[in-house]
């Protein structure tokens, strides 16, 4: 297989040698190979008849391997959402090699293939392996794939650097021998940062960051946050846990979720379940009894492993630049068009002269997420020529290049835009999150998909939507919620109602620090009315708002009335 | 039914014994928590070696102030997916300092076998129709191990060390 690893021409390195990313080492490539190989012959054994489907389909579904409506889908890990090019373009190859030549991108971070064959598993799993990559628990009752800020390494508002404790927390929990056949499945997400870009508070366990009276630094913990059929905000378990202790307290949670975790019934099994029916004061006090006599010593976190997985995550070296960019400002006062981008899909950089840009794989009328293998690697050439070669997925399924020179940003949306990925959309009304809905899965009640496609075209025009401002939509395709429908500003969920699609409209939802859940504005909508309606949400709005007003701001101002009224008077 | 350990169908000692069946004159026996309960000082003055089986919704705490008596202590599966047994053999041998014989049994597959020795299992009830290469084959696929455990070997550090292949014979 030819290496499809880019040299720069000025140096010996490959073009993403700076990225951060975690470089596997002997131990983690003896790791991985072997596990390629374990499928390799857990295959063979479930074409032999040795074990029975309900055998396999744990073993699949802890290799990332789901049946779906219509075939296998496979869903790789992208740690924490930390990507290389060289990782992108081998994603690239196995969408079209293997696949119908696109990939998905996920709310947790990682990329799903729609359309493999069980029989290519085995050769995909091993094609990852080679750039250290895999699909380990992505599914199945276990630990999953731990998810964090996409800005990490690069926010100014960060206390610690959450790649390093979330690759921890992967290793700890690869194949965790007590952990792998838990109720149900289980998922961490951490903050390096006070402001949460990383819905800690609808993960079955939320890490914050903090630093304690003594200037250590430690986590608060949440559990017991979810989405799906009962939604429900984490309880914080304790205000600091400091560094040293953070596994060893994980264990003391997952075992008394492992031990006490309802198996009577899948729709309860989830730990917030456990959490609130038992009262969340009793719970965590068997947490803290069974963490009181754990064996301390053996899981404290040593500082030199810390340190050593650190390494891994060393800023690039940025150039020192002046804080404003001339060749930045002129292109913004040249390129109207480039000027409402960086409006929409800049953040703030802590080095001076950088920024960071998120890509939008949310063109108008496209499907949330989708990326051509085509894409993928005209984002890996622009990632090594303008991001030192890294990047990164959101839970809002887009990319992210952490750190552009000022001055390159407007040559890279040059680039963008020339395969479709330059849309001035991020954190706008089109930059939707959808669930791939009846189109792929086996549990929706409805499409989703669709639904999202035609609402990015009812608010095509960008202008638009920059005036709306800041407004998320999140559409689920049944009461399972995998599109987070419960925390967007408006929530669209699809249910079925005697075999026919409706759409519920919530309001108010919001995953960041001011967690809160949306609620259900009233009877739902029909197919044909789902767009109209959201239209009708969106004017109320704008007649409703005042200076500087988000979408959410307003909702909180007015309540739901106005929206209520809007929605259902005329009927 | 046929048991393993390390991989290899040994002989076994326990009868396995149900709630109705009679004790017998001699040998080991395995009798369930309700059992051990309601006859607890006539199984321990009966002289032979005894044994407790455990529901997997039966904490190893349940056990707490027996285990000095009990030879062997059988973990239930009803399914492979009910992981609960899991704990129960961490926390036997981990919290409770439990030094004889863990034994899982009911439903368990292969692909377990590995996670079950690291956290203390010693020996596995296999139906004789489930029996074949893949139980032993399963100790020695994966030689590597991110976090501690019970029966490991060669640590190298909290989040790294290397797995002895359990296999014998």
């Amino acid at each position: 297989m030819p290496d499809t690893t880019v040299t720069n021409p000025r140096s010996n390195q490959p073009a993403d040698a700076h990225a951060a990313v975690y470089r596997y080492d002997e131990f983690d490539k003896t790791f991985i190979f072997e596990r390629v190989e374990q499928f390799r012959a857990q295959v063979e054994r479930r074409l032999k008849g040795e074990i029975t489907e309900e055998e396999f389909k744990p073993i699949r579904l802890m290799n990332g391997l789901y049946l779906q409506l219509h075939a296998y889908m496979l869903r790789v890990a992208v740690p924490y959402g930390m990507l290389d090019s060289t990782k992108l373009r081998r994603l690239a190859r196995i969408a079209r090699v293997y696949d119908k030549g696109y990939g998905h991108l996920t709310t947790r971070q990682n990329i799903q293939f729609n359309w493999p064959e069980l029989k290519d598993i085995p050769a995909i799993l091993h094609e990852l392996a080679e750039v250290d990559m895999h699909a380990i628990q992505t599914s199945g009752n276990c630990i999953r794939n731990v998810t964090t800020d996409q800005f990490c390494g690069a926010a100014a508002d960060e206390l610690v650097d959450p790649r390093v404790y979330a690759e921890i927390l992967r290793q700890w929990s690869t194949l965790h021998p007590e952990f792998t056949f838990l109720p149900r499945k289980f998922k961490i997400a951490i903050s390096g940062a006070p402001n949460d870009r990383a819905a800690v508070q609808i993960h079955d366990v939320g890490l914050i960051a903090r630093k304690n009276e003594a200037g250590e630094i430690g986590f608060t913990v949440y559990v017991g946050g979810g989405l799906g059929r009962t939604p429900y905000l984490g309880t914080k378990a304790r205000d600091f846990v400091p560094v040293p202790e953070i596994l060893g307290y994980l264990e003391a949670v997952l075992r008394t979720y492992n031990q006490l975790g309802r198996r009577d019934n899948i729709y309860k099994a989830r730990i917030k379940i456990t959490v609130n029916e038992m009262g969340p004061d009793k719970f965590i006090g068997l947490i803290e009894e069974e963490y009181a006599r754990l064996p301390r010593q053996k899981y404290d976190l040593d500082p030199a492993i810390v340190e050593a997985i650190e390494q891994h995550f060393t800023s690039p070296p940025w150039e020192n630049l002046p804080a404003v960019s001339e060749k930045f400002e002129a292109a913004k006062a040249a390129d109207p068009a480039f000027a409402r981008w960086t409006r929409s899909n800049l953040s703030a950089h802590r080095a001076p002269g950088y920024a960071i840009a998120t890509i939008s794989v949310k063109p108008i009328g496209g499907i949330p997420g989708d990326i051509e293998a085509e894409q993928m690697e005209a984002v890996a050439d622009l990632a090594e020529r303008y991001s030192f070669g890294e990047l990164r997925v959101s839970h809002e399924q887009n990319l992210v290049l952490a750190h552009v020179k000022q001055d390159d940003l407007y040559d890279l949306w040059l680039g963008l835009d020339k395969v479709g990925l330059g849309t001035a959309n991020a954190g706008l009304i089109s930059d939707i999150i959808a669930c791939p809905g009846l189109d792929y899965c086996a549990l929706a009640n409805t499409r989703s998909i669709p639904i999202a496609q035609e609402i990015s075209e009812r608010f095509a025009d960008l202008d638009r939507q920059h005036d709306l401002g800041e407004l998320k939509i999140k559409i689920s395709g049944c009461i399972n919620a995998c599109g987070h429908h419960h925390v967007g500003h408006i929530g669209i969920l699809g249910v079925d109602k005697k075999g026919e699609e409706f759409f519920q409209i919530l309001l108010g939802g919001d995953a960041t620090n001011t967690a809160a859940l949306a609620e259900i504005v009233g009877p739902g909508f029909s197919y044909d009315e789902i767009v109209n309606a959201v239209e009708t949400v969106v004017s109320t709005f704008v007649g409703l708002r005042q200076q500087g007003e988000r979408f959410i701001d307003t909702l909180a101002r007015t309540g739901h009335a106005p929206f209520k009224e809007a929605l259902y008077a005329r009927a | 039914m046929p048991v393993l350990d390390h991989g290899r169908e040994i002989e076994d000692r326990w009868t396995d014994l149900a709630d109705d069946a009679a004790l017998p004159a001699e040998g080991g026996v395995i009798v369930s928590l309700e059992r051990w309960r309601a006859e607890r000082d006539a199984l321990i003055a009966r002289g032979q070696p005894v044994g407790v089986r455990l529901k997997s919704n039966q904490l190893a705490t349940e056990l707490a102030d027996d285990l000095a008596h009990l030879g062997v202590v059988a973990l239930e599966f009803p399914k492979f997916r009910d992981g609960r047994a899991f704990s129960a053999a961490r926390e036997l041998r981990e919290r409770f300092g439990y030094k004889g014989e863990i034994r899982a049994f009911g439903h368990i597959i292969p692909d377990q076998y590995q996670f079950l020795t690291r956290l203390g299992v010693n020996t596995v009830v296999v139906p004789a129709d489930r029996l074949g290469p893949a139980w032993a084959h399963a100790l020695t696929e994966i030689s590597i191990a991110y976090q501690p455990a019970l029966q490991d070997h060669g640590t190298v550090s909290l989040l790294r060390r290397h797995l002895k292949p359990e296999v014998q014979g």
